[in-house]
């Protein structure tokens, strides 16, 4: 299934609840315009939840590394939320688990933000 | 009787939908060669990186390329070759993901999760030129039916 993505704010933040895969071609499109659209409107402190996202390849893990280098280069940040077990295993095994600032309960998500 | 090895070969255009159909050819035939459901998502992983390895960087995404994908299919393994129509590539050259300078680049992850995913894995140069990727699984050894 495409990446799709679904936006909910609470207060400042803003939630991205995906959906599909974050592969090469429409997946790793949206979740860039999505940051993107996100940084645009002016949002700062962004959650990628990816409770559904069960697929990415290395396009994929490239466009999340894409995605925070952009969010903090305009000084924000970003957090991922629910990751399942195989993204889990690879942001591991890249060593982008030192990387991320990764949650596995949105109360805690929202309240970690500077 | 030997039991021979079987030997499946396609030619891919280079073309992103050639990712995902290499992955999906890959994933059926390791299903019928009896690999758990595990191994056949990694084979099927290792399989798409290699494809979007010939389409991005062998083939530099040029339509009139080809990508020759090669499955065979022996008692104890599965061996699946890549071949693209570029100038072919060192192991050596390619930047360690893992360094701490490379860990925020957005690419260079497919070649370390194709090693990560198979037993076996390496790159020649093919005689006419091109990158040939090879990626080896084994299948597991049957389980003796005899207990002491």
């Amino acid at each position: 299934m495409a990446l799709q993505g679904t936006c909910r704010e609470i207060n400042d933040i803003a939630i991205i609840d995906f959906s599909g895969k974050i592969t090469l071609g429409e997946g790793s499109s949206t979740l860039r315009r999505t940051i993107k659209e996100l940084i645009d409107k002016g949002h700062r402190k962004i959650v990628l939840n990816l409770y559904d996202v069960d697929y990415i390849d290395s396009s994929g893990i490239g466009e999340l590394v894409s995605g925070y280098t952009t969010v903090r280069n305009a000084s924000g940040e970003l957090k991922l939320l629910h990751l399942t077990k195989r993204v889990h295993d690879l942001l591991q095994i890249t060593r982008l688990f030192t990387v991320f600032d990764v949650q596995s309960d949105e109360d805690t998500a929202l309240r970690s933000f500077r | 009787m030997a039991a021979k090895t079987q030997r499946i070969e396609i030619t891919l255009e280079t073309l992103l939908e050639s990712v995902d159909l290499a992955e999906v050819i890959v994933m059926r035939i390791a299903e019928a060669a009896g690999f758990s459901e595990e191994d056949i998502h990694k084979m099927g992983m290792a399989v798409r990186e290699g494809v979007i390895n010939a389409y991005n960087y062998g083939n530099q995404q040029i339509r009139d390329k080809k990508i020759f994908m090669t499955v065979e299919l022996e008692p104890d393994k599965m061996i699946v070759r890549v071949l693209d129509q570029g100038k072919g590539f060192e192991l050596t050259e390619v930047p360690d993901p893992l360094a701490e300078e490379n860990l925020l680049r957005t690419s260079g992850r497919g070649l370390f999760l194709m090693r990560a995913f198979m037993d076996e894995f390496n790159v020649h140069t093919a005689p006419g030129g091109g990158a040939e990727l090879v990626m080896v699984k084994k299948l597991p050894e049957p389980v003796s039916g005899n207990g002491s």
